[in-house]
């Protein structure tokens, strides 16, 4: 079990759990790969989060109030209007690309 | 919840070794030929697969040489099925950062929330940089369950 040292908690910009969501074109596969990954980020940070995974076609209600939507940089242009910090994620498997982006978007 | 075999059970026909594949369509449609031979999804799957890139981009391409090739639900899946192919030669798809893509993971759900066990399985095997390269150079099926099954193996995280 991959466990890496804890970090000291960082407070988050935003009330906790924070929301946050994973989107990918179909719902079914990437996003959810995502969402394992940035739930062991969060973990890593210390933030009380809420990750849900979606599609893209649903992330309009899906992201209603979710303060982060995570992306691949292919799929930003197809989330629309949205109030929410779009990250882009270019490895999914990367756990310290997730926690640099998720620290900065959320910490 | 998935009925999909643990990886490093993944039966013959869902694993396809060193397959050739001159463009990416190609190779997300020799993803969907062993999803047909391990009789989870029909050849109309493969090309619903390739339309999501068309539609979106080549974001299933989601760390440096991995392809997650999927598309959603529909008729033309049987049962939820994952599949693993390696290429001959790496295939570029256009992805910015994480092209040539030279191991394809097939998936299949006949629900949306299917995937789940399966996926957190591949999440575990693949936080780990050094599977591509290994799989893309393994030469028998159970070499590359060796690696699905060494990885993802006893990760609880």
């Amino acid at each position: 079990m991959r466990n890496p040292a804890r970090r000291p908690r960082v407070p988050s910009r935003y009330p906790e759990p924070v929301k946050i969501v994973a989107i990918c074109g179909a719902g079914i596969g990437t996003s959810e790969i995502l969402r394992i990954n940035a739930v062991r980020a969060l973990e890593r940070l210390g933030i009380d989060a809420e990750v849900s995974a979606t599609d893209v076609g649903s992330v309009g209600v899906a992201a209603a109030d979710a303060q982060v939507i995570l992306s691949s940089a292919e799929l930003v242009s197809a989330i629309g209007r949205t109030n929410a910090d779009v990250v882009v994620i270019d490895n999914y498997f990367d756990l310290e690309e997730i926690t640099a982006k998720l620290e900065i978007a959320v910490g | 919840m998935s009925q999909i075999l643990p990886l490093d059970q993944l039966p013959d026909p869902a694993i396809a070794l060193k397959a050739v594949a001159p463009d990416w369509r190609s190779a997300v449609r020799a993803a969907a030929a062993a999803l047909e031979a391990s009789g989870s999804a029909d050849a109309a799957y493969g090309e619903r697969m390739i339309a999501m890139v068309e539609e979106y981009g080549p974001y299933i391409v989601i760390a440096p040489g991995l392809a997650m090739a999927h598309a959603r639900p529909g008729p033309d899946v049987h049962a939820p099925g994952v599949v693993l192919v390696t290429l001959a030669e790496p295939v570029a798809f256009g992805h910015a950062h994480n092209d040539p893509v030279s191991v394809v993971i097939g998936l299949a759900a006949t629900e949306a929330d299917q995937h789940v066990a399966s996926v957190a399985a591949l999440a575990n095997v693949f936080n780990d940089e050094s599977v591509v390269p290994a799989l893309a150079a393994a030469t028998t099926r159970d070499e590359v369950r060796a690696l699905l099954a060494a990885t993802g193996a006893g990760s609880g995280a």
